[in-house]
Formats: C-alpha cells, sequence, structure tokens
C-alpha cells in the first residue's frame, strides 16, 4: 500500500504533499484548539504503539495465513479524527525516513491514502454512523469492519489513481484496479478484525480510553470534511488527468494490446471521462501540446516528456557513459571513504 | 514488520548520532537537498536511464563521507524494494514497441528506469536520515516550517519507539513461551494482548506526561542545536543545486561515453 517514489512524477508528488500538507496544519491548529494538555504525549505512545502492533501478528480465521494491525482507523476511534490524522502522518512519515517505506516525494501521497480516508471518510461516514452513540458488540463489529475496508478500498483507489497519473507505470487503470481492489478488501477485512476485537477488549476493559475522546473528538458536522474532500478530488483529478494525459498513445496502445479493442474503449470512456469532467475543455488526445494555461511547477520537465528521439549516437554513448559514470561514482565512494573523510563534501558536487 | 527491523532501527539510530562532516552540516540544507533530488531524478522522461546514473554521486558522497556501512543501507533498499519491483515489471509486458536506436523494448527501457530511479530516491532518503538523526532531522523541519504540533508528535513518537516496542517484544516473547512455535495468535488472544499493550503504553504516556510536567513542559520539545546556518551549508545547498541542474539540463554521463567513444575510435 505504501506507494514508492520510484512511480511518482514530480507533479503528483508535489499536488499531494500540498493537499497532505495542509490537512496536517489544519489538524495540527485544531489539536492545538482542542487541546487537553497530556494528548501530546498520548499522540506520540499512540503512534509508538502502532509500530509494536505491527510487530504482532494474529492469525486470519478460516485462512492459513497471517496479517496484523496497520492503525489508521484504530487511531482514529481511540483520538478522533485530527489527532489521529497527525499520528498517521507521523507513523507513515518515520516508516518512510527509516524503513524506506514508501518514498519521501511519495509521503504526501501516503499520508492521504493511509491517513484521510481512515480519518475523514470511514471514521465519520461509517463507523460512527453504524456504531452509533454506545451500540451493541455486533453493532460495533460490523462498524470496525466497514470502515476499515471502506477506508483500504479508498486508499487502494488513490495509490491507483496518483500511479496512473504520475504516467510511470505501464499498469492501464482497470488492470491495476482489479489488482488492488480485491486484494485491499481482504486487506480491510483483516484490518476490521483487529480492530474490533482491540476496541471492543477496550471497551471493556476502559471504556473511557474511547469515550472521553470521542468527545473531545469531533462534534462538527460533516461539512468541512466534503469540502476538503472535494478539494482533495478536484486537485487530484486535475494534477491526474493533465499527467495521465501525457502519454495517452503508450497508455491506449498497451490497453489495445492486452485488452482488445471492444474493452479499451468502454474502460478509456471511464477513466478518461471522468478526468475529463474535472478537466473542461483540455483535450485529451494524442500529440497534443501542454495548454499554457495549464503551466505549474516542474512543468518544463514535463514538456520534455513526449517520446524523446534517441538516435544512433546517443543511445551508444549513452550506455558507455553511464557504465563510466556508474563506475566513477563507486570509485568516488571508495575513496571519499578512505581519503579525504576528513574535509566537507563541496569538493565533490561538481564531480 | 518484523522484530529485525527494530535492531535496524536501533542502528539506524545509531549512525544517525555520528559526528562526521556531513553530519555536522544543518539538517534544513540535507533535508531541502534530498528532497530536491528526488524530485529532479523523478522529473526524467520515463525512458530515461543514463542521464540517471551521475545522480548517484549524491547518496554515494553522502553515504561515504557520513561513514554509514553500505551493507547495512543495501539490504534496507532490497527489503523496500517489492512494490516498484512489482508494480515496474509489467511495463515490458505492455509497452514492446521498440524504443530507441538499438531496437530495445520501450517497457524494459522504462523498467529499468523505474528501478534506477527506486535505487536514487530510496538510498537518498535512507542516506539523509542516517546522516542527520531523528532529533536534528525534525528540529529542523520546524525551522522549515513544518508545524511544531506535529514535528512535536514526530519526536514524541521516535523517543517512545523504543519503550514501547520493547513492552511489544516482552509480551510477544511470553506468549511464544506458552505457545506452540511458530504459530500465529488466535484472534481471541489477539485482541486482549494488543488491547493491554495499548492500555500500558497510555499509562505509561501518562506518567510521562506527568514527569515531564513537573520538569517544566509547557508543549514543546527544547533543542541544543545551533540554529544558524553555517558557510558550509550553503555552499552544500549551492553545490548539489548546481550539480543537479547541471545533470537535469545535460545529459552527463552521455557527454562522457561520447567523449570516450571519439577518443577511442
Amino acid at each position: 500500500m505504501h506507494m514508492a517514489d520510484a512511480l511518482i512524477s514530480p507533479a503528483v508528488g508535489g499536488t499531494m504533499w500540498a493537499v497532505s500538507g495542509g490537512l496536517i496544519a489544519v489538524c495540527a491548529r485544531k489539536v492545538k484548539q482542542t487541546m487537553r494538555d497530556n494528548l501530546v504525549p498520548m499522540m506520540g505512545v499512540l503512534g509508538a504503539f502502532i509500530f509494536a502492533a505491527q510487530m504482532i501478528n494474529f492469525s486470519i480465521p478460516g485462512t492459513g495465513s497471517s496479517g496484523h494491525l496497520g492503525g489508521g482507523l484504530l487511531l482514529t476511534v481511540l483520538l478522533g479524527p485530527y489527532a489521529a490524522f497527525l499520528v498517521i502522518a507521523s507513523v507513515l512519515t518515520v516508516q518512510a525516513f527509516f524503513f524506506a517505506d514508501g518514498g519521501l516525494l511519495a509521503l504526501g501521497c501516503n499520508i492521504f491514502n493511509l491517513g484521510f480516508f481512515p480519518a475523514f471518510v470511514a471514521y465519520p461516514l461509517v463507523y460512527r454512523m453504524v456504531a452509533g452513540g454506545r451500540g451493541g458488540a455486533f453493532r460495533n463489529w460490523a462498524a470496525a469492519l466497514g470502515a476499515a475496508v471502506a477506508g483500504l478500498l479508498l486508499g487502494a483507489l488513490g495509490v491507483v489513481l496518483e500511479t496512473l497519473a504520475s504516467g510511470i507505470s505501464e499498469l492501464p487503470f482497470v488492470t491495476f484496479a482489479a489488482m488492488m481492489l480485491p486484494i485491499h478488501l481482504a486487506i480491510g477485512l483483516v484490518e476490521g478484525l483487529a480492530t474490533a476485537v482491540v476496541v471492543s477488549f477496550v471497551t471493556r476493559a476502559r471504556p473511557e480510553a474511547l469515550y472521553a475522546v470521542q468527545e473531545a473528538g469531533m462534534r462538527r458536522g460533516l461539512w468541512p470534511v466534503l469540502a476538503g474532500l472535494a478539494a482533495a478530488a478536484a486537485l487530484l483529478g486535475g494534477a491526474g488527468s493533465w499527467f495521465a494525459s501525457t502519454h495517452p498513445d503508450g497508455l491506449e496502445w498497451s490497453i489495445a494490446k492486452v485488452t482488445g479493442k471492444e474493452e479499451l474503449s468502454g474502460s478509456d470512456a471511464g477513466v478518461r471521462g471522468e478526468l475529463a469532467k474535472i478537466q473542461g475543455k483540455t483535450a485529451v488526445l494524442p500529440d497534443y501540446g501542454f495548454k499554457p494555461g495549464e503551466a505549474e511547477a516542474g512543468e518544463p520537465e514535463a514538456e520534455a516528456e513526449s517520446w524523446p528521439a534517441v538516435s544512433a549516437g546517443t543511445s551508444l554513448s549513452g550506455i558507455v557513459g553511464g557504465l563510466m559514470t556508474l563506475v566513477l561514482a563507486c570509485l568516488a565512494g571508495v575513496v571519499l571513504k578512505g581519503g579525504f573523510a576528513g574535509r566537507t563534501e563541496e569538493g565533490r558536487s561538481g564531480a | 514488520m518484523g522484530v529485525a527491523d527494530w535492531i535496524d532501527l536501533g542502528q539506524m539510530d545509531e549512525l544517525g548520532r555520528m559526528d562526521t562532516p556531513v553530519h555536522r552540516i544543518d539538517a534544513r540544507a540535507k533535508a531541502s537537498v534530498t528532497l530536491a533530488f528526488i524530485v529532479v531524478v523523478m522529473s526524467f522522461p520515463r525512458y530515461e536511464v543514463s542521464a540517471l546514473v551521475p545522480f548517484l554521486f549524491y547518496p554515494v558522497a553522502l553515504v561515504s563521507l557520513g561513514r554509514i556501512p553500505c551493507r547495512h543501507i543495501a539490504r534496507k533498499i532490497l527489503v523496500a524494494a517489492p512494490f516498484a519491483l512489482a508494480v515496474g515489471a509489467f511495463n515490458p509486458f505492455f509497452d514492446r514497441q521498440p524504443h530507441g536506436a538499438l531496437g530495445v523494448p520501450g517497457g524494459w527501457l522504462s523498467f529499468a528506469s523505474i528501478l534506477l530511479r527506486f535505487l536514487l530516491t530510496v538510498w537518498a532518503a535512507l542516506a539523509l536520515v542516517a546522516c542527520t538523526g531523528m532529533n536534528r532531522l525534525g528540529a529542523g523541519l520546524g525551522r522549515l516550517g513544518v508545524p511544531r504540533v506535529f514535528v512535536v508528535q514526530l519526536l514524541f513518537l521516535y523517543r517512545y519507539l523504543f519503550v514501547v516496542s520493547d513492552e511489544g517484544g516482552k509480551m510477544l516473547r511470553s506468549v511464544e513461551m506458552r505457545s506452540e512455535k511458530g504459530r500465529p495468535l488466535r484472534l481471541r488472544a489477539y485482541g486482549p494482548l494488543l488491547g493491554t499493550l495499548l492500555l500500558r503504553s497510555m499509562d505509561r504516556a501518562e506518567r510521562v506526561y506527568r514527569a515531564m510536567a513537573a520538569r517544566g513542559f509547557e508543549g514543546e520539545i527544547r533543542e541544543l542545536e545551533r540554529p544558524s546556518f553555517h558557510f558550509e551549508d550553503t555552499l552544500f545547498v549551492v553545490g548539489w543545486l548546481t550539480f543537479f541542474i547541471a545533470a537535469r539540463v545535460w545529459n552527463l554521463a552521455d557527454g562522457l561515453g561520447l567523449l570516450l567513444t571519439r577518443i577511442l575510435a
């Protein structure tokens, strides 16, 4: 589920950074406003708890395999959406820093996919609706399962759309979605089970750990959430449409090759239709240029992305030069490690 | 995430505490240069391979000058590889159009490009953390404008990581001693176990908070680091950015290759 940098274009990564950064800022303000003064260490400990919880596996009933908790929904149930979003974001940041689990450029995407959907969509729209005020055991289980599945499916859809919008993977939307969604349905069920058993234990052992937090959590209605969702969708769609259209030829060609013409037109209309709706009049056609109005940061690079013409000379020299540079880089590593460790490395930057 | 990861995390923490020229460079400089590095690497067209190679200099320089053991980083990169591999590996199947003069199918080129980018971006990110350490990095992020609450959350999370995971590890060990080896927990046991860990952690947070409040904690983690941006830091930023821009505009590997083939011919 964690996206890697290698599959994200700077435009998509930057957009999602902006979105997630904005959400973090909003949540930080909310948390500061509703600050119970012990909330800070509580959030830190719960973040650490998520890491520890991911070490502990349980056997999935009815199957031979085992799974573990993801934690997004559990955090939201314990802390409320705003604080939980911050905790999820911090967990993902540490995972990206220390475990290379999801990249830095992809961090915005990952925070959005794994934080926004459980905290601001699945929790208020599914969990609270189903669980009600103090629902019975059955309602709590149904709420946890439903919310976990909803959150993970939306997150998986986010992964698919962001990958597609980046245009680096050749996977067509339908194939990728058909791979991701069933897997995440299963993961969502496991996550729901794990969340449900822990929540039901806490409900029995120390209900105030949930209720107190729920009261401190959100009581604000859904409008801000829906507005945020709409803005995010518009941003994602906008970035998506403009980048997905970078390689319509390759994408269409591969879909045609794989799935045949008839299906192509259907799936194509689905994806493109949606993107086009947001995009408005901007034509999605092969051999188009970027419209000047669409320009944003990083745009000069995008322009170079139309099929680069490679001539014989440059590609041979490319291979030779690439290999040589590789050797040089290795040498530099050895030399830097041995001889020049005492100096600062500025001399190297021009190498 | 397994128990072995925790040993790894401890190692990363130790690496981050070292004192080398790279470690001494301001965290803000390293963080922003690394981010710029990743953005530039990902901005190349999808079939680009050779022009990406010169970018290896950045992580190589960080890791070598920071005295970070290669084996350690390499293992982490391998562990992280499956997702990028899995998604990228479809490119050769979907894109068979011959590309370039050598007639390599475009899918293989873009797959190679994805692998190289993966190596570069993951390596750079790991090198950044290993050469900076979480505390300096967090403080640097705070000074770069990340909301205080979030920075404090990051640092708290990091501080508690070792404590809570120790606790979890102890619980896990006691479970293993009482049950058949290698068999995962049943769901009925899992809930109470994890719930107990959760409540214990929350209690600990409460105790820690009281102890901190008694020592004058007011919602911020104070740092003793120098806040000023030195000449070396500026040089670091300007030097690397110049290199990135040059390597983005000109295909340096290609240029070197042209030069060599011309000399040899």
